[in-house]
């Protein structure tokens, strides 16, 4: 057994990717016990503590009375594993959705989110490789630790950060005065603070609680499909954000050139979550502030995951319209001949005929029918939601076959992230049950001062003297 | 080689420099609350020590304020009474006033702090240095440091530096094994009051003005720390109707283990609580341009959580007004602290804006406010046993490491002591865990942060501080002392069989089950408390916040008779158990990382996958184990890891080799 890890670790060992499978480990003391909560037979037995060791079973995940899904079972006991720990393999069927359900699940019956390289550290520190690859282990913990550490830091919105950061403020003045209190009693009193804390701890959880919560739709953390509507001027690409995320977000109006500037927001279809970004309509111009957006939104195009690609179907196709698809033909691109609700001037046969001439010879080639599989086209009305339906079909589709993908860095940070804020809510509820239970206001800083750390941590802030700071910068202490 | 009064080598070739020279075990320099616990507990282990003190008549001076304990002090004060430590012994003979603090909040930070009689400390102190055996006491000036190259142990080819002993200002030597280092706050110290400068330690005593020449030419770097104190008032110009009166506690509670509480009940002296206002910050505001600080003309770095009065006024401008305490200085004299108003202004500034306080209009002071800068060392350079890491044999403890207070330099001083005696008697080092006392998170915060400023002991810094109780702190801390050989086998087996007794009675109380019957329901609902609904133990009952053990006596017939300091620790650890049990797995989790020892010669250039901040701090700190080393500002988790498996790769190499 390790000396020192006494925690069970859990991670997603498999690419984020729609694969047919993904693979969960659990490695630690408590491995067994922690899947045992969530793994069972048809029958609905728990049954992982009588399986033999290196063998495998086909079982349920289950998250209560909900079936989430099946898979295929390995267990292996310490030290005969990969880390030297008892370790259960879980592989159920890909995609990110589920694969993040299922660690949810293991995070919330007692393992915790494994740091960069620990497999590998666990599995070197337990003899399990040989001294020749103790560098090699090094490297590794130290390059992905930084990577994670990037990636939190890139995946956290400024305005998310700034709400964390407010938080923590409140929890370390708190914190800081009852301290004060606590080593200058003659000078702080603490008559009557119960009832104070009470009332901004259950505030602060509150926050924290919203930020879980959209954590699961997905917009604490900028995770996602980047996505960018693009189209020529007035060709509906601002409805069809305000379609997609059902509100009125950006402007709309029948003046071209209406949106200037990229709009960014996030719409979930399912459990894919697209960050679309509306852009200014791309077309040659003349006036300066327009050709600005222009510049901004080829450049948005052609960085994004997915480009849907908007043609004012009840108007001509323009050269506009072939400058923009041979800026976007080599990314993955949805085709959408909007304004359906008139009279279609173009049909999709005229698309084929022209595009393909449009690009690179390679394009020539293709049939039909190879032309749409690649460039699928959808005719739709953005402004009254008629092919809506199909639109996601396809988005959908293109995900689940693999063909668009987003980070799997980010992903597991944001799965970070949000165990972070659940351990600061504990933290939190823990003070409130101090207080009820007419415990001392000294017996709960503690825990107040945890969650602050853990707050700390998602914004990847270190604590150091902070609360010898805030005592002395804030409460005039002693002599 | 020619003479040169502050060159090493040159004194090595002149060591029988007046011809007066002694053999001792150990040497400590300082007769402060450092020196004197030091100087006890190498002495009383047996070993030849000498103490040095500038004035014989100042072995143990309270140059400051007139109090031992407080907030997290008066916990250290137990801690090192619980180890043979001396001051809570003294404080317990000499106070004039006591109080235990925070009572209306949780025991784990409960406090003692008593007000002394200065003079009575001082000469109670100097009596038990006196009549201790194998102790002698020198007035002389310590100037020079004396160490030998020696050829190393650990890495062959190489020389490390060994303490020899030390030399007087008349050139006497004293010849030592180890050297235990407690200057307080006078190695090259100046008083400053507005513009008047005086080359003196406090209380106009001699300063050491040689001694740091000698640490820095063996290689010692030393820094300037600052600190301050308040005027002192001629008691009889005070006007104490206008002051709000404080009292001493009704009973007594001693700070010493082995002091019977029945024996120091007495009648107590008052302090005097009092305010400043806007017209006493107007005059400071009016003046700060001649404020020595202000003015630039101190260099060292001032302690923030005793700011001078000039700090308050500025740093928290939004405060009208602020405490003022005025403490006697003992019953020998007239004499009052002014608590809360230290300054370095100048002596017409100071005359002025004490006189705006109520109850000061009239005051004449005896003693000015100043402020004092001295030199001090980085405690990084010390290794968490508080001997220096480039001298083997050298030690240090209290303000000497950057610390403040009196009760944070007896704690350091006695390890301090303890280890040099340690070393000589070839025993394991007294190192204390920051779960198991404050005195190990005193020294680990000293030995492993980047300190910036005189360190002062605080609840908040011990994360632990449930599991460390001042009620506690024989429990945990008696058997250290019983190790090293300063808390005799019958004090020790009374701890344990103390323990034993806590031990059985929580056991009982968790096993008797109440039915609920009407009996007990009526008796409960008669002291204020809910009816039973099930079979519940006495242990949950003891839980209720309306109950205590004495209110549960009439539905415990079968009760043992225990001793009062029992009953104490039964209540407490059932009340708390849940807290308690939540701290010592945290405790367990991070010791996992404290056993895991570095190689002392660990080479971090060689451990390439260490961020670069990182590998600066910990060449800089050089921790001892991975534990302290997780604690190094600056090195991260990730970092950690690395490590982790690095000492791994060391290990295994090293097996193969044998």
């Amino acid at each position: 057994m390790s000396e020192v890890n006494s925690s069970t670790i859990a991670a997603i060992s498999t690419a984020l990717s729609e694969s047919g499978i993904g693979i969960i480990r659990v490695s630690g003391p408590d491995a067994v016990s922690v899947c045992s909560n969530i793994l069972f037979d048809a029958k609905g037995n728990k049954v992982l503590d009588s399986m033999d060791a290196s063998t495998f079973r086909h079982l349920y995940v289950r998250d209560g009375e909900e079936s989430v899904d099946e898979c295929i079972v390995l267990l292996y006991r310490a030290p005969h594993s990969y880390t030297g720990e008892d370790i259960v393999e879980i592989q159920c069927h890909g995609g990110i959705f589920l694969l993040k359900k299922v660690l949810d699940l293991v995070i919330k019956n007692g393992a915790v989110h494994a740091m960069p390289g620990e497999f590998t550290r666990r599995a070197f520190l337990n003899g399990k490789m040989d001294l020749a690859q103790a560098e090699a282990v090094m490297d590794l913990i130290s390059s992905r630790s930084e990577a994670a550490l990037r990636a939190s830091r890139d995946q956290m919105s400024g305005r998310v950060s700034d709400v964390i950061k407010d938080l923590r403020a409140k929890l370390l003045y708190e914190t800081a005065y009852i301290e004060s209190a606590i080593d200058d009693p003659e000078h702080y009193d603490l008559t009557g603070y119960d009832n104070h804390i009470e009332e901004v701890v259950k505030d602060v959880s509150g926050v924290i609680k919203n930020l879980i919560g959209s954590y699961d739709s997905g917009r604490f953390v900028r995770e996602g499909i980047d996505t960018c509507i693009a189209g020529r001027p007035n060709s509906g690409k601002s409805s069809l954000l305000n379609l997609l995320t059902g509100q009125d977000r950006a402007i709309v109006s029948d003046i071209p050139g209406t949106t200037r500037d990229t709009i960014e927001e996030y719409v979930r279809l399912d459990e894919i979550l697209l960050k679309l970004t509306d852009t200014a309509g791309i077309r040659k111009t003349d006036d300066p502030i327009e050709s600005i957006g222009t510049r901004k939104a080829m450049d948005a195009a052609s960085g994004a995951d997915l480009i849907l690609f908007m043609i004012d179907a009840s108007d001509l196709l323009t050269t506009d319209d072939m400058e923009i698809f041979s800026s976007v033909y080599t990314g993955k691109c949805i085709i959408i001949l909007n304004k359906a609700d008139k009279t279609l001037k173009i049909k999709p046969k005229d698309i084929y005929e022209h595009f393909r001439y449009s690009a690179d010879a390679s394009l020539q080639e293709l049939s039909e029918e190879e032309f749409f599989d690649r460039y699928p086209c959808i005719i739709m009305s953005a402004s009254g939601g008629q092919g809506l339906d199909d639109l996601k079909r396809c988005i959908k589709k293109l995900f689940m076959s693999g063909r668009i993908n987003s980070s799997s860095e980010v992903v597991i940070t944001g799965l970070r992230h949000k165990e972070l804020l659940m351990q600061a809510d504990e933290s939190l509820s823990n003070v409130l049950e101090c207080i009820s239970s007419g415990m001392e206001t000294d017996i709960y800083t503690v825990d107040l001062y945890d969650a602050y750390r853990s707050l700390g941590l998602i914004i990847g802030e270190e604590i150091g003297d902070d609360l010898a700071n805030e005592i002395f910068s804030k409460f005039c202490m002693g002599k | 080689m020619r003479f040169s009064p502050n060159s090493v080598w040159a004194n090595k070739m002149d060591l029988k420099c007046n011809g007066v020279e002694f053999d001792m075990d150990v040497a400590v320099v300082g007769a402060g609350h450092a020196g004197c616990e030091a100087a006890l507990a190498c002495s009383r282990l047996g070993l030849e020590t000498v103490v040095f003190t500038v004035s014989v008549d100042s072995i143990a001076l309270m140059p400051c304020n007139p109090n031992i304990g407080g907030s997290s002090k008066g916990h250290l004060v137990r801690e090192l009474d619980a180890m043979g430590g001396e001051m809570g012994k003294n404080i317990d003979k000499t106070f004039i006033q006591s109080k235990m603090l925070n009572t209306s909040k949780g025991p784990a930070v409960h406090s003692l702090r008593a007000q002394a009689d200065k003079k009575d400390y001082s000469v109670e102190m100097r009596k038990v240095l006196e009549s201790q055996e194998h102790l002698t006491i020198k007035q002389a000036e310590v100037c020079e440091l004396l160490w030998e190259e020696i050829p190393s142990d650990s890495k062959e080819g190489t020389f490390e530096k060994r303490v020899t002993g030390v030399k007087t200002q008349t050139g006497a030597v004293y010849h030592a094994k180890a050297v235990v280092l407690c200057t307080g706050v006078y190695l090259n110290s100046r008083c400053l009051t507005g513009e008047s400068i005086v080359y003196t330690g406090p209380n106009g005593l001699q300063a050491a003005t040689h001694l740091s020449d000698s640490l820095r030419a063996a290689g010692i770097n030393l820094r300037r720390f600052k600190t301050g104190t308040p005027a002192r008032m001629d008691g009889k110009t005070i006007d104490f109707s206008k002051m709000e009166e404080q009292k001493g506690d009704e009973r007594i509670v001693p700070f010493s283990f082995s002091t019977d509480p029945d024996s120091i009940q007495k009648e107590q002296v008052s302090c005097w609580l009092t305010h400043t206002n806007k017209k006493t910050h107007d005059i400071i505001r009016a003046n700060l341009d001649r404020s020595p600080i202000y003015a630039g003309i101190i260099e060292g770095t001032g302690p923030r959580y005793c700011p001078s009065i000039e700090d308050k006024v500025v740093k928290f401008a939004e405060k009208e007004s602020h405490q003022v305490f005025i403490e006697p200085e003992g019953l020998y004299t007239d004499e009052m602290y002014v608590d809360g108003m230290s300054s370095s202004l100048p002596e017409d500034v100071q005359l002025a804006m004490y006189r705006t306080v109520p109850g000061l209009e009239n005051c004449k002071i005896v003693r000015n406010a100043y402020a004092i800068e001295y030199d001090c060392i980085n405690a990084k350079d010390l290794y968490p046993h508080l001997e220096f890491k480039m001298i083997k044999g050298l030690f240090a403890g209290g303000q000497f490491n950057g610390s403040s207070g009196y009760e944070e330099a007896a704690a350091q001083g006695f390890v301090a002591g303890v280890n040099a005696a340690m070393e000589i008697l070839g025993k394991e080092f007294l190192v204390l865990k920051r779960s198991e006392s404050y005195i190990g998170v005193l020294i680990d915060d000293l030995v492993t942060k980047d300190n910036r400023e005189p360190y002062r002991m605080m609840t908040s810094r011990a994360e632990y501080r449930l599991l460390l109780r001042q009620d506690n702190a024989d429990l945990r801390l008696r058997k250290y002392g019983h190790k090293v050989g300063l808390v005799s086998d019958e004090i020790y087996s009374g701890v344990l069989k103390k323990q034993e007794m806590i031990n059985t009675e929580i056991d009982r109380l968790k096993e008797i089950m109440l039915g609920a019957g009407k009996d007990v329901c009526s008796y409960l609902e008669s002291m204020g408390s809910s009816p039973l609904s099930t079979a519940t133990s006495l242990a949950s009952l003891l839980c209720r916040p309306e109950l205590d053990y004495e209110k549960l006596k009439p539905l415990d017939p079968e009760r043992p008779d225990l001793p009062k300091d029992v009953i104490e620790q039964v209540q407490i650890e059932i009340r708390y158990e849940g807290y308690i049990k939540r701290q010592e797995k945290q405790v367990r989790e991070q010791e996992r990382l404290e056993v895991k020892l570095i190689p002392e010669d660990i080479d971090y250039d060689d451990v390439s996958s260490l961020r670069l901040e990182a590998r600066q701090h910990l060449k800089d700190f050089r921790p001892v184990s991975v534990g302290q080393a997780s604690r190094i500002s600056g090195v991260s988790p990730a970092d950690i890891s690395v490590l982790l498996v690095y000492l791994e790769k060391l290990n295994r190499k090293n097996l193969k080799n044998d």
